[in-house]
């Protein structure tokens, strides 16, 4: 099972952070410090690979992936395979690089709600939900284009608009 | 075309709520981005907690402002302030009717509330009603919150719907509906123990992502209990077949292996089933043996289930040519360049070597180079491994290098695992005693504060009680060894406390038995120890009743004592301690100074820490004086039941004397008088056999590692180390005999000369005959794998010759994807899938499946799997039809490379500024330079 989806900076600000059994909000600031603190001591051209049995507690593993400022980072236990969560990171991030077409930090810290609905849509309460690419953006794409029906009248602000008009 | 792509994204992200949040949300993010410390941006944050708390209260909130203001809540939440005084908002949104801001309100809630939150009765309600929905997007977050909020006594509320929602017509929501039910199940396994069978009927749903899903549930069932899912081995072995038959739809590729999760879920399954079944075992190994052949192992993917192929032979019933083959996916690991191949077969390597302890072998020198690695996760799954494969012959080496890591880390709680690990292979596998204390004494030193007491008991127990059964001599020489050894490491600084006890306690035992030490001096350097730990009662305590027993061993052998004046302040010192204990402890040793030899020798008898004591219950030592008294007049004692007349035939005497009934005051009977004794010479200091004070001088410890010898889990194992402990002639025909039967790599792959030096002389025997290699590192292989030095120099050149055939071939490889490599398969390894295509081919697994999914579903209808995998295929490319969709889509290929040429065209910086420009339009100054691209993305 998936325990934490994190993605992070490379100076350690949280940029989503998913914890699939509940945890109290300074439990949650504490792992997250003390994963970047591991991370950030790791070498350049290592293994993606870490056992973290000390942060969440026995059996834990975790796999991260450094793109450029940002890590992405999976937590889990021993019934799921090291390389295929690191192919599961790929596909988040493919995803996410088709829908922000060249995903960066930035997408990912204003688009924070449609960051969720994408992460929804591959893990679902712990476990790997899709692994398709494709069949996730279909989903997305699926909301979005309601949420925009049922949007686009009522809710955008008339100063983006103008804006937007130029 | 370019342009109209960034406009098109732009309005898109816009009514997404992207860039469309107003100039505050962008402001507050970019000054939080931009805050330089820690206490900065709590004061931001603060600040905006203040803005919101005082916006949420205002009447008439637009729901659009109230949506963003929510986002903001989770926002300032993730960056770890306290968000609770808006939950009743966010609750309030996942009533609204617009999908936009109930599905807002559902993350929110879903981040915010844990599943017993007072809140989330407010929500069941909602969550019921949206599950009723007729718009398949309420439904699913609605599927969503319920795998977080739904708590045991809130799951019979919304069950039925769930089961109901098992056959909703959107594949996306059956799979949520089997993960919902699935939670459940994790939570409360009695409340769905009743629909169990809904996950196999969901197992022949006509998605494949349905069919997936449900593969996580069936994992968790059938670890939970193996014998009730046998029957199912033979259609999962049939999926599988499927799978790497490339019957899903091509969506499901990635990278070119076809639906390579569901594989890997797949095997994890068929792990589970073929452990310890010969028959399942049997089904599932054709098709095991064609994914070696299939799988890709250019690409990460293709070598996770390559991983998954192994670890599942591992755990079914050993196939000789599946090991073999699992063998040669593993030498392929170990010699990639990667460190995360690297790693898993390392991994591998564990696994497969309990079933055949010789192939680790011909991989000494990966192995070796593992160990060498800067990486920390690759070093520990290395020592994972080798403390796997320590025996006698190899445990020095192994040992050994686990201290210097121990020695060089700083994670305690890694410290802690390793040095346990040191104890249990050092007590395990000793092949001498002056070893072992010094590897004992290397882990005190380094990791004192982190092992277990029991550790330190045990070891005090066996300098005590010596290795040997009669072998005095060598007992001794043991003691003074430690006791030598202790002397130097004494005066180092910052020593652990349970280290200093040990020390202390030893010294105190046997500081002064041999006659190489003074009193003085040993009586020195413990009241250094007392002086520098001063802070420390514990160890301050054993030093004090060390001092006692030297100075008690000193009076017992008729010498004169000249107290040292450290030790006398010492005392005087402790006499007026806080502790109690130490007082005792201080007045004891001063009572004890004043006693004659005799009385000295009675109280603290010489090396006697391990003789057991006999508890004097009937005080007959007594029974001199109370003769005395009689005679000189007294009443002899009458019992209280003689004095009242209740002769009662209770088993009154057989209870416990102390224990007192606590309703009347009563005490025991003493024995009727004997014949006079005559009486000692100082009475009242005869030991008396209650001693409850010190619990560290000789009886009481005695008596608790005799109980701990029952209880603890660390302990020694004795009854294997007789043989060899305390006996220098190691080499011994009956020594020798169990040792070679231990090491189970000199059996038949070796001649006998192997077996024989394998654990006489490992080193010596070796002969570098490549220089390339660091002899250094063949002497640490020969050591640790103990191998014949021939097989071991051929191995070698034939896996370097391996490796530069590697270098050329598989470099070009992995850069373009789009490349097919073909998978080439060893051309003498992998001929088991055609003998044994064969042999099945008579009976058809699709037909099995057929019959399965028959009794299994009663809808019917759908039977064969692959042939409505073929008919959704067509569906899902003509379903995907979205504009900037199919612009992607149509590089099923191989994605990456689609990625590729778009970083190399150029448009991608020119984006990312435009991008930027965007942002710096709306006030917002990027915290970066340049919102850095991923540059790297698969590349």
């Amino acid at each position: 099972m998936i325990k934490a989806v994190m993605m992070m900076n490379t100076q350690g600000k949280p940029r989503l952070a998913k914890f699939y059994d509940y945890m109290p909000v300074e439990k949650q600031q504490e792992l997250i410090r003390g994963v970047f603190s591991v991370l950030s001591s790791r070498p350049e051209n290592v293994s993606n690979f870490l056992e973290i049995d000390s942060l969440f507690g026995v059996d834990s593993r975790l796999v991260y992936k450094h793109y450029a400022t940002l890590y992405f980072v999976l937590v889990f236990d021993g019934s799921e395979n090291e390389l295929a969560m690191l192919d599961l990171i790929q596909v988040l991030v493919e995803t996410l690089d088709k829908c922000f077409s060249n995903v960066c930090e930035l997408d990912i810290v204003f688009n924070y709600s449609k960051m969720h609905a994408v992460l929804d849509e591959i893990v679902f309460g712990g476990q790997v939900l899709e692994t398709s690419s494709a069949e996730v953006m279909k989903a997305v794409e699926e909301i979005s284009k309601l949420e925009a029906a049922s949007n686009s009248i009522s809710l955008v602000p008339k100063s983006v608009s103008g804006w937007r008009g130029r | 075309m370019e342009q109209l792509k960034t406009i098109g994204r732009e309005l898109a992200m816009g009514s997404q709520g992207g860039f469309g949040q107003s100039k505050e949300f962008l402001d507050l993010v970019k000054s939080i981005g931009e805050a330089r410390s820690k206490a900065e941006e709590d004061r931001i944050v603060l600040s905006e907690i203040d803005i919101l708390k005082r916006r949420l209260l205002e009447p008439d909130v637009p729901k659009r402002k109230m949506k963003e203001y929510i986002i903001r809540l989770v926002y300032i939440e993730m960056l770890g302030h306290d968000a609770s005084f808006g939950y009743i908002h966010a609750v309030k949104m996942t009533h609204d009717d617009n999908l936009l801001l109930k599905r807002t309100g559902y993350l929110a809630v879903t981040l915010f509330l844990n599943e017993d939150h007072d809140l989330i009765i407010l929500i069941v309600n909602t969550i019921q009603k949206d599950l009723r929905s007729d718009n398949y997007l309420v439904v699913c977050a609605a599927l969503n919150a319920i795998c977080r909020l739904i708590n045991e006594e809130t799951i019979p509320a919304v069950l039925p719907q769930v089961v109901e929602l098992l056959n909703h017509q959107k594949e996306a929501v059956r799979k949520k509906a089997i993960m919902a039910l699935h939670r459940f199940h994790r939570k409360s396994p009695s409340s769905v123990s009743h629909l169990i069978s809904n996950f196999r009927k969901r197992l022949c749903d006509n998605d494949p992502g349905v069919m997936g899903a449900t593969l996580c549930p069936l994992f968790d069932l059938i670890s939970e209990d193996v014998n009730s899912y046998k029957d199912l081995v033979s259609s999962f072995v049939s999926i599988l077949k499927q799978v790497t038959e490339r019957r899903l739809p091509k969506s499901y590729d990635y990278h070119s292996m076809p639906a390579p999760f569901i594989q890997i879920k797949l095997l994890k399954i068929l792990a589970l089933l073929g452990s310890g079944d010969k028959n399942a075992s049997e089904i599932m190994s054709m098709v095991l043996g064609d994914l070696f052949r299939k799988c890709d192992s250019s690409t990460n993917i293709g070598n996770a289930i390559l991983y998954e192929c192994i670890r599942c032979i591992s755990c079914i019933l050993p196939n000789p040519k599946l090991l073999e083959a699992a063998a040669d996916a593993i030498s392929k690991f170990l010699k990639s360049d990667s460190h995360n191949l690297k790693y898993m077969g390392i991994d591998g390597l564990g696994r497969l070597i309990k079933i055949s302890p010789d192939i680790a072998e011909q991989h000494q020198l990966a192995v070796i180079d593992c160990l060498e690695d800067p990486d920390d996760t690759l070093k520990r799954k290395t020592f994972e491994l080798l403390y796997k494969m320590t025996k006698s012959s190899n445990v020095e080496v192994i040992v050994d290098r686990m201290i210097d890591y121990m020695i060089s880390i700083n994670d305690n709680h890694y410290k802690t695992e390793i040095a346990s690990r040191c104890v249990e292979l050092a007590e395990q596998f000793a092949p001498s005693n002056q070893w072992f204390i010094q590897i004992m004494n290397k882990v005190f030193e380094h990791a004192g504060d982190l092992v277990n007491i029991k550790v330190a008991h045990n070891l005090m127990r066996l300098i005590a009680e010596g290795f040997g059964e009669d072998d005095d001599d060598a007992d001794s020489k043991l003691r003074l060894s430690a006791v030598e050894s202790y002397l130097q490491l004494i005066s180092e600084p910052k020593l652990p406390s349970l280290f200093l006890q040990v020390i202390s306690w030893v010294l105190g035992e046997y500081g002064t038995a041999d006659g190489k030490y003074s009193a003085s001096y040993i009586s020195g350097k413990l009241c250094d120890v007392a002086d520098a730990y001063s802070s420390d009662e514990t160890v301050k305590g054993y030093a004090v009743s060390a001092l006692m027993k030297i100075y008690a061993f000193e009076i017992a052998s008729g010498r004169k004592v000249d107290v040292l004046p450290e030790c006398q302040s010492l005392i005087e010192e402790l006499l007026a301690s806080h502790s109690t204990d130490l007082q005792q402890r201080a007045y004891e040793l001063q009572a004890l100074l004043a006693l004659d030899a005799r009385a000295v020798e009675t109280i603290i008898p010489l090396d006697a820490s391990c003789e057991d004591i006999e508890v004097d219950k009937e005080l007959s030592f007594l029974n001199g004086y109370i003769q005395q008294a009689i005679e000189s007049g007294s009443q002899p004692y009458i019992s209280e039941r003689e004095r009242l007349g209740m002769f009662e035939t209770t088993d009154y005497h057989s209870q416990d004397h102390h224990e007192v009934p606590s309703h009347a005051l009563r005490f025991e009977a003493y024995e009727l008088p004997k014949p006079s004794v005559p009486p000692q010479a100082s009475t009242e200091l005869v030991p008396v056999p209650e001693p409850s004070y010190y619990s560290e001088s000789h009886q009481p410890i005695s008596t608790s590692l005799v109980s701990e010898r029952e209880s603890s889990e660390i302990k020694l194992r004795l009854d294997g180390v007789k043989q060899k402990w305390g006996r220098p002639s190691y080499q011994s025909t009956t020594s020798a005999s169990s040792t070679t039967q231990q090491a189970p790599n000199g059996t038949t792959s070796h001649s006998d000369a192997g077996v024989g030096s394998s654990s006489s002389k490992p080193r010596s025997s070796y002969e570098p005959k490549k220089p390339e290699i660091d002899p250094e590192k063949q002497r640490l292989a020969a050591s640790l794998f103990g191998g014949s030095s021939s097989s071991r120099t051929d191995k070698k050149s034939s896996s370097s010759g391996h490796k530069s055939a590697k270098g050329t071939v598989n470099k070009p490889a992995t850069i373009p994807k789009e490349i097919p490599t073909p998978v080439q398969p060893p051309p003498d390894l992998l001929d088991l899938g055609e003998p044994t295509a064969t042999t099945i081919s008579t009976m058809d697994p699709f037909k099995e499946l057929e019959g399965l999914m028959d009794s299994s579903s009663q809808d019917g209808g759908s039977t064969d799997v692959m042939g409505l995998y073929s008919d959704t295929a067509p569906v899902a490319t003509t379903t995907s039809v979205d504009s900037l969709l199919s612009e992607l889509s149509d590089s099923s290929k191989g994605n990456s490379h689609t990625y590729q040429s778009q970083t190399s065209k150029g448009p991608n910086t020119k984006e990312a500024l435009e991008k930027d420009a965007l942002v710096r339009q709306m006030g917002v100054n990027p915290t970066s330079q340049n919102p850095t691209l991923f540059k790297d993305l698969l590349g």
